[in-house]
């Protein structure tokens, strides 16, 4: 009953100063939204792409000239194929296409001929020359849809008319907003590539525990080779998407700041106001530790309620408004951005770090100042 | 005594909300996982995928994993690089990286 009677009168306390106390939540809210926002989308982006890209090939095989990325010759293929362990050698064509008209960058890739209808498509693969199926960010930016054509201009400044067979579904943008898949006889004639080349080889592999060594062995055989194993694709992804890292860091790490800066505020002292009431509060009988208790609960009201309107403020961006704050902050250069649909992985570690993170500093810079003004003598306090 | 009852049926209500919040997230997870994402990852092994379609600007951006360490500065050594989402993304880490 007495902590309940102490935290109504800290409510009471914090309602005679409302309109600066609801600005303090109002911005320690909003630091709260962000940051969980970046960990939310980070956290939800890094799982999706870790459970896709586990269906990657297992090793993709580039060729290296002068530091660059070369198209690699096919007898490339035939040599892998003879390692032992080796199941399957898959010759990869795909490409770049800038196209001018919406200053848009497309992914142009072959269809492998050999599978069944995909479920994430509308419509189908291309099975002839002269048809291609595209991702929803394409259909978007040439406003086409199946049945219309779609016109790029190939590496002899022709324009090709290709037939939209297929649009892939909106939900799978985060792995095929971009692309544009065409027959690998139409996508070797667009780009020009020579007979004998292919932009890189896929490897499956019998006994996934060999990955590494037959990387090895590659490598070994063709010196001017670059192995990348699933492995490595997954660890890239997980340091691309890492909160830790880039510009994340940096929209953090300016948000931490700007709370610290809230938290110096308060900590290095407390008005003359405060003090007074402080002073008259010891001298009708209130012991330290009823004072110490009372910024206690001046501290956790706003930082509890802070905490809790941030974290949901941050929920329903990230996962129900597709994080479009954020969005223009991340999406760079790039024409065709997918719209996120994120689904919500959340770390429960990560809510409680957020907690950590704010609450007790908050509550601490709350009461530190106020235990110097409660060990005063109250005349002295009353008198400021 | 009628300040303290409103704030503790604030914050119970604030925190039921972010609970059912989470809830419905993970509910909806292994539900999407199903409808979504498996067939994705159907789509990423039948055109061998390798990367995300995210930012779209650059190579190095459109297929993290593809490229390499430098290809960021390739116009010349010690270029600045030019697309933003470069600042965004982290760099792959030096075990990702064969010789």
């Amino acid at each position: 009953m007495r902590h309940l009677k102490i935290l109504e009168y800290a409510l009471s306390s914090l309602w005679r100063r409302k309109y600066k106390n609801m600005a303090i939540i109002l911005v320690y809210a909003f630091t709260i939204a962000v940051l969980a926002s970046i960990l939310f989308l980070t956290h939800a982006l890094k799982t999706e792409a870790s459970f896709l890209l586990a269906e990657a090939p297992e090793l993709v095989v580039q060729r290296v000239s002068a530091g660059r990325h070369e198209l690699i010759p096919l007898e490339y293929g035939d040599r892998i194929r003879k390692i032992p362990g080796v199941a399957e050698v898959h010759p990869r064509f795909w490409g770049y296409y800038y196209d001018a008209l919406v200053e848009a960058n497309y992914t142009l890739l072959e269809a492998n001929a050999d599978h069944t209808p995909l479920e994430m498509l509308d419509g189908h693969l291309p099975a002839a020359p002269g048809e291609c199926a595209i991702g929803s960010g394409v259909a978007a930016v040439r406003k086409i849809g199946p049945g219309d054509d779609l016109i790029l201009v190939d590496s002899t400044n022709m324009g090709i008319v290709f037939e939209v067979t297929g649009v892939f579904r909106s939900p799978s943008d985060l792995l095929t907003n971009d692309l544009v898949i065409l027959d690998r006889a139409d996508l070797i004639e667009f780009f020009g590539t020579p007979p004998d080349l292919a932009t890189d080889i896929s490897v499956r592999v019998n006994n996934p525990k060999e990955i590494n060594t037959i990387a090895e062995k590659i490598k070994r055989q063709m010196p001017d080779s670059r192995p990348i194993s699933r492995s490595e694709i997954l660890r890239t992804y997980a340091a691309v998407f890492n909160w830790r890292s880039g510009m994340m860091l940096s929209v953090f790490a300016a948000a931490l700041v700007a709370f610290c800066i809230l938290a110096w505020d308060k900590a290095t002292g407390i008005s003359a106001e405060e003090k007074r009431e402080i002073g008259i509060l010891k001298a009708v009988g209130w012991e330290t530790s009823d004072i110490l208790e009372l910024k206690f609960w001046e501290g956790m009201a706003v930082s509890l309620t802070s905490l809790l309107l941030g974290l949901l403020a941050a929920y329903v961006h990230v996962f129900f408004l597709g994080a479009t704050v954020l969005t223009p902050v991340i999406k760079g250069w790039s024409v065709l951005f997918p719209t996120f649909r994120l689904i919500p992985f959340i770390d429960p570690y990560q809510i409680l770090v957020i907690g950590f993170l704010t609450v007790p500093p908050y509550v601490a810079s709350t009461v530190i100042p106020s235990w110097k003004a409660a060990i005063t003598d109250p005349e002295t306090a009353m008198r400021g | 005594m009628t300040k303290h009852r409103i704030f503790i049926g604030l914050i119970l209500l604030l925190a039921s909300a972010l609970g059912l919040l989470l809830l419905f997230g993970r509910s909806s997870v292994s539900a999407r996982t199903e409808t979504e994402l498996r067939p994705m990852k159907t789509l990423v092994g039948a055109l061998q995928l390798t990367d995300l379609s995210i930012w779209t600007e650059a190579r190095y951006t459109r297929h993290p994993s593809q490229a390499d360490r430098f290809t960021p500065f390739q116009d010349f050594p010690s270029a600045l690089e030019h697309f933003p989402a470069g600042s965004i993304m982290a760099p792959p880490r030096k075990d990702n990286q064969r010789p």
